[in-house]
């Protein structure tokens, strides 16, 4: 264990919309250089939680500690500037933008002066294409290409190097393999491995246990808003884990009704 | 009972339409009030309002039609070419021209349903598509770009003639026209397909609905509706132009946003969509008996659309309000 | 090859060859029709309006009110300069001014609200429409009004160049020039490519989403004013009416020059090509055996493929990587 506080520390947080609470006493850790996999099955507050970590939504109570100080999210841009980048589902959101111009989107690299600055397509595209190429997508050596034609997997993977290029620190990944087949699935669970190995702390939330174990240093298992269970690495079974997620007295109480 | 009624989409429409009218009463005064006022804006109402109805229907399900500008001159003259050009029985000439409605209504759906091509663009080409073909083929055909007609007494009463030589038999069509749509779309299961269409048109076909088949329907209907206009003009005047019925684009969208339909889909009334039309042809008749200047009813007409669309969803919020506040004192 | 087919612009320029062979086939002498002035006046006129509008339709966005701001632009200058005397700088001031006007109006009311701005420019379309007919009746007593404009502003924005060719033809090729610039390398182009695709995520990185729609809208409002600013000091006279047209055929050109209306797609290269054809199917017609009234029926069909034609270009642009 690092004695280096965590990047990012939730301590009690609750979370409710009106009379509904969402999100009771939620604790968690993410250390620099390592995986948390978010377990949950759906409507358990995964999306909630993760929008409280994106600074979406402010927590009712409890606190936000980054480095180990307490901070608070004034919105999305504030928690974005601050290094925490979240990557969505279905990864670029322009699928016809080319590579090198979806890339630097609100942040495009320019040339020239006053009002002939240009926009630097070659520099944007260099940049993209390595930035991607780094993470081992060896594939995409074009920048002018569209988003649009990429696979799925290397859409996320583009997103991944995106934050990662602009200095993420905390990297949040919704759901990033739900919608891929299995090959693809792999291919971003290398570059989930790859951004650890550069020392980011990785939130990744999923529903596929068998992913989640590939790549995950630390486990927690979301149940109606609550944390059922937090364990580390080889501390728990892959079917413990499953039942686990399914709610585990439910499945106790199905076995009893069947016995 | 007051407040509920105000919640009603139809409620900013209604307001809309008295305080217009009071406004035209004022100045116009027992002239406008009068039989001349409403047969004027009466006959107006009805020519616009029926192609407003099924545009209305479309704008609910999320689409447009703009070719109904071309429709109406290609029906007018088609009509004009089968019954006065080659002389043929009248019966026959009125069934082609609706049969061009219908036809174009039909290519409309297939098109809008079988790619990806947004309606608004698709209609604008058929738009062209038709006035190109209704252009050549009657210079082709008749030698001119107007084409006269000589109607049988019975069609010319039935589509052409007016009571007192004041109110069109077409507004007593328009009624009969909005009791159907009004049953279709309020009482029939058909309508509920289509706002569930303009909701949401994934989950509609999740659900079973035959969005495609319903969205041709749909066109094939605002089809018939220009064209059945365009055969009642050539029959109450006699003769048919090429250049007739690019008004009506506009105009049918206007009363159909005026009266609480917005673009976006999945709301809205046959009610509303009469009271949008009532208050624009009240506007566009009732300047003439003002002494205004007429194209200060444009004025009018932007600004009530405008109006309409922006107060739309605030007022519905706002009477929700006024309901908690005084709900338990009445 | 491929490369090229992949292009926003391929479309529009595969058009114009398309129109140019048919219309060959159809008995025009090419020499002649590509010498004439009447398409390219068309073209110049409609080509200024076009691109902006284009660059909304990229960002997304619909403006229609550009019809009646034609007509707001030709009275404008012939009121203040025609009808009252004052000097011709007033008169162009009051024009592009009422420009942007409507452009800040459409731009703010399409942002402050969720209402398609197809909706809300046809509202403005039709106040502006009796604005301007009742302003020019009510200061002036007539719908069309004189206008003698100084020669050096006749040179700059009505003259005939050779004695046929509209000056608006170089305001054309330079505002192309300006808006390619813009679009292609400016990061203001990124950021419009960026609001079609997705207005949220734009938002959310950094984008000033709302800023750039109403700048966007006051650009194409202004452009049309200029355009009908040009036209009155060109023909000495204003008319209330006109414009309408421009409507319909800036929405065709652009979508023939490639641009999906959907957003997020499309060039200015395109958008002039786009122009181009439609004017020569307009225009160069009369210079066939064709009846002219079948132009109408071109244009849409050139439409319809057009759009056909852009949704594959799109698969084909979006198409996977091939593995090498």
């Amino acid at each position: 264990m690092s004695t280096t506080p965590p990047v990012l520390e939730l301590r009690n947080i609750d979370k409710s919309f009106g009379p509904i609470d969402v999100l009771h006493s939620i604790s968690l850790k993410v250390q620099a250089g390592e995986v948390l996999c978010l377990l949950g099955d759906n409507g358990a507050g995964k999306s909630t939680l993760i929008k409280t970590l994106a600074g979406v939504h402010q927590p009712t109570s409890g606190q936000i500690l980054m480095d180990g100080e307490e901070t608070r999210f004034t919105g999305p841009r504030d928690a974005s500037a601050r290094g925490i980048a979240t990557v969505h589902q279905f990864g670029g959101t322009f699928p016809l933008m080319s590579i090198g111009r979806s890339f630097f989107v609100g942040v495009e690299p320019t040339k020239g002066w006053g009002p002939f600055k240009r926009f630097d397509r070659k520099r944007a595209n260099e940049i993209a294409v390595k930035a991607v190429q780094d993470f081992g997508i060896t594939r995409i050596d074009d920048g002018d290409r569209l988003v649009g034609g990429l696979s799925g997997g290397e859409r996320q993977s583009l997103a991944i190097a995106r934050a990662v290029h602009f200095g993420a620190r905390v990297l949040i990944l919704d759901e990033p393999t739900a919608a891929l087949g299995v090959k693809q699935a792999a291919h971003v669970l290398r570059i989930v491995n790859e951004a650890k190995r550069r020392g980011l702390a990785v939130v990744f939330i999923t529903h596929q246990v068998m992913h989640a174990m590939a790549v995950g240093d630390h486990f927690a298992v979301l149940i109606r808003g609550a944390i059922a269970a937090d364990f580390r690495k080889g501390e728990r079974s892959r079917e413990e884990i499953t039942d686990l997620m399914a709610g585990g007295e439910t499945m106790a109480g199905l076995e009893a009704l069947s016995h | 009972m007051f407040a509920s009624l105000l919640r009603r989409p139809e409620a900013g429409s209604f307001l809309g339409l008295v305080v217009v009218y009071l406004f035209f009463a004022a100045l116009g005064g027992p002239v406008f009030l009068g039989a001349p006022g409403w047969s004027s804006w009466l006959n107006m109402a009805a020519e616009v309002g029926f192609i407003a109805l099924p545009i209305g229907l479309l704008m609910i399900a999320g689409e447009l039609d703009i070719s109904v500008g071309a429709i109406l001159p290609a029906a007018s003259l088609t009509t004009a070419i089968i019954s006065g050009h080659y002389d043929l029985p009248l019966w026959l000439g009125i069934a082609g021209g609706l049969s061009v409605g219908l036809l174009v209504g039909f290519v409309n759906g297939v098109l809008v349903t079988r790619t990806t091509i947004p309606s608004l663009i698709l209609t604008i080409g058929t738009m062209f598509g038709v006035m190109g073909l209704t252009l050549g083929f009657t210079i082709l055909i008749a030698g001119s770009t107007g084409v006269f007609l000589v109607p049988d007494p019975v069609s010319k009463a039935l589509l052409g003639s007016a009571l007192g030589g004041m109110f069109k038999v077409g507004i007593f069509w328009w009624l009969g026209f909005v009791a159907i749509v009004a049953y279709l779309l309020h009482v029939h299961p058909w309508g509920n397909w289509v706002f569930a269409l303009g909701g949401d048109r994934e989950s509609a076909r999740n659900a079973g609905i035959p969005t495609a088949r319903l969205v041709i329907q749909m066109y094939m209907l605002s089809g018939f509706a220009a064209a059945f206009v365009g055969v009642a003009q050539v029959i109450s005047f006699g003769s048919a132009q090429v250049a007739a019925g690019s008004s009506f684009i506009f105009n049918s969208i206007m009363c159909v946003v005026i009266g609480g339909v917005l673009l976006t889909g999945g709301a809205g009334s046959v009610l509303g969509i009469v009271l949008g039309t009532i208050t624009f042809a009240v506007v566009n008749q009732g300047i003439f008996f003002s002494g205004l200047d007429p194209n200060f009813g444009s004025i009018i007409i932007g600004a009530l659309l405008l109006t309409a669309v922006l107060t739309n969803d605030r007022f519905r919020a706002l009477a929700a309000s006024f309901v908690k506040k005084k709900g338990p004192a009445q | 090859m491929s490369r090229f087919l992949r292009r926003p612009e391929a479309g529009a320029i595969l058009s114009l060859l398309a129109v140019l062979a048919l219309f060959t086939l159809g008995g025009a002498d090419l020499g002649n029709l590509l010498g004439a002035a009447s398409w390219v006046n068309f073209a110049a006129n409609l080509g200024i309006v076009a691109i902006p509008v284009g660059l909304l339709m990229i960002a997304g966005e619909m403006d229609i009110s550009i019809g009646a701001m034609i007509p707001a632009g030709s009275m404008a200058v012939a009121v203040i300069s025609g009808h009252y005397g004052l000097s011709i700088w007033l008169g162009m001031a009051g024009a592009l001014g009422i420009g942007v006007a409507l452009g800040l109006v459409n731009g703010i009311l399409t942002v402050r609200t969720s209402v398609p701005s197809l909706i809300i420019t046809l509202g403005t379309l039709v106040a502006m429409q009796g604005l301007i007919l009742t302003g020019a009746k009510v200061l002036t007593g007539t719908a069309s009004v004189e206008l003698q404009s100084p020669d050096w502003a006749r040179q700059v924005f009505g003259q005939l160049i050779g004695g046929s060719h509209q000056v608006i033809i170089l305001w054309w090729i330079g505002l192309a020039a300006v808006f390619w610039f813009l679009l292609h390398q400016s990061r203001f182009g990124n950021w419009i490519y960026a609001m079609g695709g997705d207005k949220v995520s734009a938002r959310n990185a950094g984008i000033p989403v709302q800023g750039l729609t109403i700048g966007l809208f006051v650009l194409s409002a202004t452009s049309a004013s200029f355009v009908g600013m040009c036209q009155a000091i060109l023909f000495n006279s204003a008319q209330v009416s006109g414009g309408m047209g421009y409507i319909f055929n800036a929405i065709v050109a652009v979508v023939v020059g490639g641009v999906l209306l959907t957003g997020g797609f499309g060039s200015v290269l395109g958008i002039v090509f786009g122009t181009l054809t439609f004017a020569v199917v307009a225009q160069g017609i009369y210079f066939t055996q064709i009846d002219r009234n079948w132009s109408n029926l071109i244009n849409g069909a050139m439409l319809l493929v057009a759009v056909a034609m852009n949704e594959a270009f799109r698969k084909r642009a979006m198409a996977p990587l091939r593995r090498k």
